[in-house]
């Protein structure tokens, strides 16, 4: 029976329908009546909207509806607010303008809703919104966090003198200014973390319908968080009681954090779908999605450290300019600002002081991507300590060495934001550094100098927050014949939840995962959950599924004494069987299970069936930590750079599916790297999207990505009763920096101590070329030679 | 404007009537409610939509419905037969090859065809080549190359003696 | 993608005729560059004449040191063709490193040079080579059939049918892809007759493919790396994007240059 429980690498239940193409993603589906919404959207970054004529469009055949702002207006449409607050400029609360579905009156950024068309089918309503005249008048648009508070730069919202929308400041800075003044060195960097997006194969897609019947909106969509957005539109959008609302989820093409995010398109099909009363389709296409998916990232900032004369860390400043976008999505602040704590790294860093600005800019507003706050920190802070070795010509790994939290000092209170749970950092660089050959790096560096090529090695060395967001929901309902069936909160859109909460109620209740069924998530199965985010199903549902099983085996326990003739004090429960301790006599689940579902046969007052539901919060977040090295190789004639490997120790604390973990790394170092080589979303001056489809945006091939290395060094988290900790964002928090280290270590020869993301050949080249170019390249040869 | 149009998909003859202007992909999902293919991008970059036409690997949203009259379509529906999955799709399936799955069967079909392309022994690098035209955004690529190389050794030792095993 | 009608016929002839009486037609062959830009509505047009059926414009032949290629070849087959592998393996490499094995499944060496991309790689051999592309319109020298960016000589209503390739003494294709699109950022095409050298780049060029005459003198002066010595493309003809400047994609005009001539006569890479 453990031979499905924690710890196994089963192969993933789901696979056996996504595999032979009978996924059910949201496309998949379409109702009968169903009609297509076509959403017009703004081509200026800024712009007054005078009025919209619609009147030849809305007479083109197949057309159902056109509506516009003003529509939404009058039916008192709201929009999605922020879920982080902070701090105005001159004090008190900060601005929020909501994330509204549709522009009204003004157009905050190109690609923003300003119309929406429902026809019998996509071409039809394309037709008919070509047709529609919008009366725009542009305006100046801001749209670069750069020049965001320049001397008389456009205004996003006159509420926000200089686009600022917040300041917020965090740790002692007299602390932290006393340290630096004592310090042996001080070195600084200025860090910028590119604008990307999560670009899921699956694009954003939303099903609205009416149900004439029940007279209230159901919503399938490809979403991370189904109770979540439920509660904004319910609240927020359209003022109405949550259970007037259903969401549902089937299959995800992958979310990244970005489908965590309410986008306008979900109320924007529900309301046409009770205007048309008929389901309402939608399905982003690649190109409107580079336009209106939640762009991420997108930082600027400077990074001191101090150091005494042994290179030990004595204190850290921090300087940063956060781009919001538009519009405050609901964790575009979260990403700016929530995950400061990370400034801590794998460090002893006794002082931290950190001032975040968040602008304002004429762009699609900003939401998470896998890590969410934490990449753009640590990054930073690991850009910082190799700039620190590169001015002391010290051995980035030894500076890091010396300053790394020691496995004796868990639980560690940072004194900053956070308290590590556990974890042996030393040993995870011992283990990367070898499989890395860390040492015999040198002499790989001049193999490739000899070649013309400059190689570069880097370190990532990270932890990061994970299950912070600790309540979840879940249920467990065993069957008659012991079946069992059971519900959370989260969603499966490829982290493999269906298969890894499979195995935990195996383990738990001994019940064979094909006995296991799933539920979808949808807001009518249980009224409450969190959905998939920050890296928290593994840890939370671990505990969560092991309350709610304690509880139908304490149930169990009554049930089976009453057929074993004894006390409930006298059962064991092992492997899915009752045991009376005295007699040895058993019961299995299923036949307690058939009990429990015949009241005649139970005593009077005790519940029948053999059911649990409950919400649970562990006693704390986890930290899930790496080792991250990346190699690099760089022809300097092209400035292009080859990956040659991969090496990541990481501590996830425990693993439900090893398997499904390395594949968390895989993909999450990828994206990481896909982010420090070659993603970035770049906007022209007047706020116009340049990398608007994959011909633009570099997305990560097979042929630019390596061979990944991945080593475990698993300490249980004390934080919840499996010590599981989580595996989600941790790669890509990792790669960014070991990625980038890489490259700058590479370019290290050249004289140069820091290079901006992305690594795009033609930057890489434009860097090599300002530092003198191959001459000084064959000049470095020369004198290591 | 619309016209009839007769393929074999999946080795069924089918015939529907279809406006000139339909893709493939679209004949295949929303005529046929084959919803396997997948559309990823509107560039004909991603890869979600290859489906096997008259043989080869093609992207179907970058073909023409009407071009296909007469042709044989193999999709991702088309692989297994029965309970058994083609080796390609149990490759994928024992080594994690998949996690949302969305790119999944593009990446399967065009698994099928370099594999019959290049037999077993390829090199990394080259395989890497032969994945220009999937993406996906979840692997890392990492277990999809662990993936085709078991696929490779499964399809190749078992050569010939499925012919139904859906690989034309 | 907009509406159209849809029609094919079985001989050039037919094709021919269909195309001069309906209004607003295009020609469809392997449609991996045509049908994109319709569907994002970038293109549009009244009536589709597809090629599908024309074997006639299919075959691949070696004659007289001379490759001709019909048009509807695909670049998959022109890849695997043993005759082009073994006269002129430098564009089986070009053809076989086009796009994505599905891409090359579909498209077609006639639409790749009907079609006239400036990144496009077809157009860089066919200038190197000296390739005479046929049409139903007559012969054109590729010196005077590409004209610029999307624009060739080839008639209104005329349907390029096969192109034919000098077999030359030495030739390389080396690209530089763009990170992004994949297609060539610079594309050169070395090709050596006895002393004379011709050189063609694509994705480089503000204006499309281009011969790049003043290498292609220094290398029949002397076919050797260090005959490009000194030498410079000129960053004022060159495009720009986010992706690489004119100072850019004029160094790697030099940089493909000097590793085709140093691969000359061997396989194309990919960069």
């Amino acid at each position: 029976m453990i031979k499905f429980g924690i710890g196994q690498s089963l192969a993933r239940v789901e696979d056996a329908r996504l595999l032979r193409g009978l996924g059910r993603f949201t496309d998949d589906i379409a109702p009968p009546r169903s009609v297509q919404m076509y959403v017009l959207r703004s081509p200026h970054a800024h712009a007054e909207i005078g009025g919209i004529d619609f009147r030849a469009a809305r007479a083109m055949p197949g057309v159902h509806t056109i509506l516009t702002g003003e529509d939404a207006a009058a039916d008192d449409l709201g929009g999605f607010p922020s879920m982080v607050p902070s701090t105005a400029p001159g004090g008190g609360p900060n601005f929020t303008p909501p994330f509204a579905i549709i522009a009204h009156g003004k157009a905050r950024y190109a690609g923003q809703p300003v119309a929406i068309v429902v026809a019998d089918t996509l071409e039809q309503a394309k037709d008919a919104a070509e047709a529609i005249i919008v009366d725009y008048e542009p305006l100046p648009a801001v749209a670069s966090l750069a020049d965001a508070d320049a001397p008389g730069a456009p205004l996003v919202w006159n509420e926000c003198p200089d686009n600022l929308d917040a300041l917020a400041t965090f740790g002692d800075k007299g602390v932290v200014d006393a340290a630096f003044e004592k310090a042996a060195s001080t070195h600084s960097v200025e860090v910028r973390i590119s604008r990307v997006s999560a670009n899921p194969m699956e694009s954003r897609t939303a099903l609205g319908e009416w149900n004439e019947a029940e007279e209230r909106y159901e919503l399938t969509g490809g979403m991370q968080s189904p109770h979540m957005l439920r509660a904004q539109l319910a609240e927020c959008v359209f003022k109405i009681p949550p259970n007037k609302i259903r969401v549902r989820a089937f299959d995800v093409g992958g979310g990244f954090g970005m489908k965590g995010v309410p986008h306008p398109e979900p109320a924007l099909v529900l309301w046409a779908a009770r205007k048309v009363r008929r389901p309402v389709r939608w399905t982003s296409e690649r190109s409107e999605a580079f336009l209106s998916d939640c762009h991420s990232r997108d930082h600027t900032s400077r990074c001191e450290l101090a150091l005494d004369s042994g290179a030990r860390i004595l204190a850290l400043r921090f300087f940063a300019r956060a781009n919001l976008g538009a519009y405050l999505s609901l964790a575009g602040l979260h990403c700016a600002q929530g995950n400061i704590g990370h400034l801590s790294g794998v460090y002893t860093t006794p002082a931290i002081y950190a001032e975040v600005r968040s602008y304002f800019t004429h762009t699609v507003p900003i939401g998470p991507y896998r890590g969410a706050g934490r990449p753009e920190a640590i990054t930073v802070l690991e850009r910082a300590i190799d700039a620190a070795a590169f001015d002391l010509r010290m051995d980035p790994a030894e500076l890091r060495r010396r300053n790394l939290i020691g496995p004796d000092q868990m639980p560690y209170d940072t004194g900053f934001q956070f308290t590590y749970d556990s974890g042996n950092y030393p040993v995870s660089q011992t283990k990367a550094e070898e499989a890395a050959g860390w040492a015999n790096f040198e002499e790989r560096r001049l193999e490739s100098l000899r070649r013309g090529k400059l190689r570069g090695i880097g370190m990532g060395h990270i932890v990061e927050i994970a299950a912070g967001m600790n309540d979840e929901m879940g249920a467990i309902d065993v069957e008659a014949d012991g079946s069992v069936t059971i519900s959370t909160g989260f969603h499966n859109h490829g982290q493999g939840q269906e298969t890894t909460m499979r195995q935990l109620v195996s383990e738990f209740l001994g019940v064979p995962p094909d006995r296991i069924k799933y539920r979808d998530s949808d807001t009518d199965v249980q009224p409450f959950g969190f959905g998939s985010a920050g890296s928290r199903a593994a840890a939370v549902g671990g505990a969560l599924f092991k309350a709610i099983s304690e509880k139908i085996i304490e149930k169990g326990k009554v049930i089976a004494a009453i057929m074993l003739d004894t006390s409930a004090e006298e059962i064991d429960f092992v492997d899915g069987t009752f045991t009376a301790r005295s007699t040895n006599r058993t019961a299995t689940l299923a036949e307690v299970a058939a009990l429990a579902h015949q009241p005649m046969g139970l005593p009077q007052g005790m519940e029948g069936g053999l059911s649990h539901k409950q919400m649970f919060r562990p006693k704390g977040p986890t930290f899930p930590n790496g080792c991250h090295i990346c190699e690099v190789e760089i022809d300097p004639e092209t400035g292009r750079s080859e990956i040659l490997g991969y090496w990541v120790c990481e501590d996830v604390g425990r693993s439900i599916n090893p398997m499904i973990v390395a594949g968390q790394m895989h993909g999450g170092v990828v994206q990481g790297l896909g982010q420090a080589m070659g993603e970035f979303i770049e906007y022209d001056e007047e706020g116009q999207l340049l990398t608007g489809s994959f011909m633009d945006y570099q997305m990560p091939r097979a042929l630019d990505m390596p061979q990944i290395t991945t080593i475990s060094n698993n300490v249980p988290s004390p934080n919840n009763p499996l010590g599981i900790k989580g595996a989600g964002e941790s790669g890509t928090v990792g790669a960014m920096p070991a990625g980038l280290n890489a490259v700058c270590n590479a370019l290290q020869p050249l004289g140069i101590r820091h290079f901006d993301m992305p690594a795009t050949p033609w930057r890489v080249w434009q860097a090599i070329q300002h530092a003198g170019g191959i001459e000084a390249l064959h000049k470095a040869a020369h004198e290591t030679a | 404007m619309t016209n009839t149009l007769t393929m074999t998909v999946n080795g069924a003859s089918v015939t529907r009537d279809v406006p000139a202007n339909t893709l493939l992909v679209h004949f295949l999902r929303d005529s046929l409610r084959l919803t396997g293919t997948h559309v990823g991008c509107d560039t004909t970059q991603c890869g979600a939509c290859t489906v096997h036409l008259d043989g080869s690997a093609v992207k179907s949203c970058t073909t023409l419905a009407m071009t296909c009259e007469g042709s044989d379509v193999t999709t991702i529906e088309g692989l297994a037969s029965g309970d058994t999955l083609h080796p390609m799709q149990e490759a994928f399936r024992a080594n994690h090859g998949l996690q949302c799955g969305f790119c999944t069967p593009g990446f399967v079909m065009s698994a099928i065809k370099i594999v019959e392309r290049l037999g077993s022994g390829f090199d990394d690098t080259a395989l890497r080549e032969e994945l220009e035209g999937n993406i996906c955004r979840c692997t890392g690529y990492h277990n999809i190359m662990k993936s085709i190389r078991a696929g490779a050794e499964a399809m190749t030792s078992k050569q010939k003696t499925s012919p139904d095993n859906g690989a034309e | 993608m907009y509406s159209f009608e849809y029609h094919r016929a079985e001989t050039v002839e037919e094709t021919l005729k269909l195309g001069s009486v309906l209004e607003d037609a295009r020609f469809l062959a392997g449609g991996q560059s045509l049908i994109p830009m319709m569907k994002l509505r970038f293109a549009k047009a009244d009536n589709i004449i597809d090629l599908r059926d024309l074997d006639e414009l299919r075959g691949i032949e070696v004659a007289h040191d001379i490759v001709s290629i019909g048009a509807m070849a695909r670049h998959a087959e022109v890849a695997a063709s043993p005759k082009v592998q073994s006269a002129i393996p430098a564009l089986a490499g070009l053809a076989g490193g086009i796009g994505d094995p599905m891409v090359r499944a579909r498209g077609t060496m006639g639409g790749s040079i009907a079609n006239a991309d400036p990144a496009a790689c077809y157009p860089a051999a066919c200038l190197a080579l000296g390739a005479t592309i046929n049409t139903t319109g007559g012969d054109i020298e590729a010196d005077d059939f590409f004209q610029g960016v999307f624009e060739t000589a080839l008639g209104e209503g005329a349907l390029v049918t096969g192109a034919e390739f000098p077999v030359p003494d030495a030739a390389a294709y080396k690209k530089f892809r763009h990170p992004a699109s994949r297609f060539a950022l610079a594309g050169i095409f070395v090709a050596r007759f006895g002393d004379l050298v011709r050189v063609g780049v694509t994705g480089a060029g503000r204006q499309g493919a281009y011969r790049w005459i003043e290498a292609e003198d220094a290398l029949t002066e002397n076919f050797a790396v260090n005959a490009l010595d000194g030498l410079h493309a000129d960053p004022s003809q060159m495009n720009s994007d986010i992706h690489g400047d004119e100072p850019y994609r004029a160094h790697l005009v030099e940089v493909m240059t000097r590793r085709a001539v140093l691969n000359a006569s061997a396989h194309c890479g990919d960069e």
